[in-house]
């Protein structure tokens, strides 16, 4: 019963900075890659282009 | 824990991305700049006269060459924190994360990034038609999800129908078919089409699995200096 509550913890402790590691890349990458404004599109415009997202 | 993600991160997406940015502005930009002759009108191609195929191009610009780095640096380290979110979770299912069997993970990376929206979004050049960019991103979004659960199902899913499902999410979003523009409008030539999406493709794969290595690696490197 300890081992399975300590498994069960272990799990979550790893899987909530997880979770946060990837909605922050999620962001960032939305940010580099995706939002239109037009200073990040014109700054980020070749990197969009060559790295596949839609671009214009 | 989170500050494991973070400086791994960090050291694997600036370095990777440094790299990708380097080897993107060798290969990928001549290409583009090439292009941009098209866009712009500066060079037509089917008028009166033959056009030659190598134009002067514009050479190293400081800061438009310098924002790209830059923008490439945090696109993989934006990357980096999905993949390593990705790599915790396999090890807890014991996969082992490091140097070494983080390349398979990089290329994990590039099929569920780069090659599942590319199949039927691919990379674009400067002034061709395409659809509202809005339904394109969509798009893109989905399909990237769709293919990391999909290649998750393939590698820790057991049983047949892991596999199909897997096999299904790749497939539906081309199948939907990605947003087309109406009509084609592009002025660029076709040889530069194509010549940018495969370098576009190709470098992309460099980047993931240089990506992935280093992620892979500084996980490891990041966890034994804690434990």
């Amino acid at each position: 019963m300890t081992t399975m509550i300590k498994t069960a913890g272990a799990t979550r402790s790893k899987l909530v900075p997880a979770l946060f590691a990837a909605v922050l890349g999620v962001a960032l990458m939305a940010l580099t890659g995706h939002v239109q404004a037009a200073a990040l599109h014109d700054a980020a415009h070749d990197v969009r282009h060559a790295t596949g997202f839609p671009c214009h | 824990m989170f500050s494991r993600f973070l400086t791994s991160a960090l050291f694997a997406g600036a370095s990777a991305g440094l790299l990708t940015g380097l080897l993107q502005l060798y290969f990928v930009q001549p290409v583009l700049l090439h292009a941009e002759l098209y866009e712009t009108g500066a060079l037509v191609h089917f008028g009166a006269d033959a056009v030659s195929a190598h134009p002067d191009l514009p050479g190293f610009d400081a800061v438009r060459d310098g924002l790209s780095l830059i923008f490439t640096m945090l696109t993989y380290t934006a990357y980096a924190l999905i993949l390593l979110a990705a790599m915790s979770l396999g090890e807890e299912r014991g996969a082992v994360i490091d140097g070494r069997w983080g390349i398979l993970w990089g290329v994990a990376g590039f099929v569920a990034f780069h090659l599942a929206p590319g199949f039927s979004l691919a990379p674009e050049v400067p002034g061709v038609a395409a659809a509202d960019i809005t339904s394109r991103q969509i798009w893109w979004f989905a399909t990237a999800g769709a293919a990391l659960v999909a290649l998750w199902l393939l590698a820790f899913g057991t049983g047949w129908g892991a596999w199909i499902g897997a096999a299904v999410l790749l497939m539906a979003p081309h199948v939907v078919g990605a947003p087309e523009p109406d009509s084609f409008s592009g002025p660029v030539p076709t040889e530069i089409g194509a010549l940018f999406a495969a370098r576009a493709l190709g470098i992309g794969l460099a980047a993931w699995v240089l990506l992935g290595s280093f992620a892979g690696f500084f996980w490891q490197r990041e966890g034994a200096r804690s434990a």
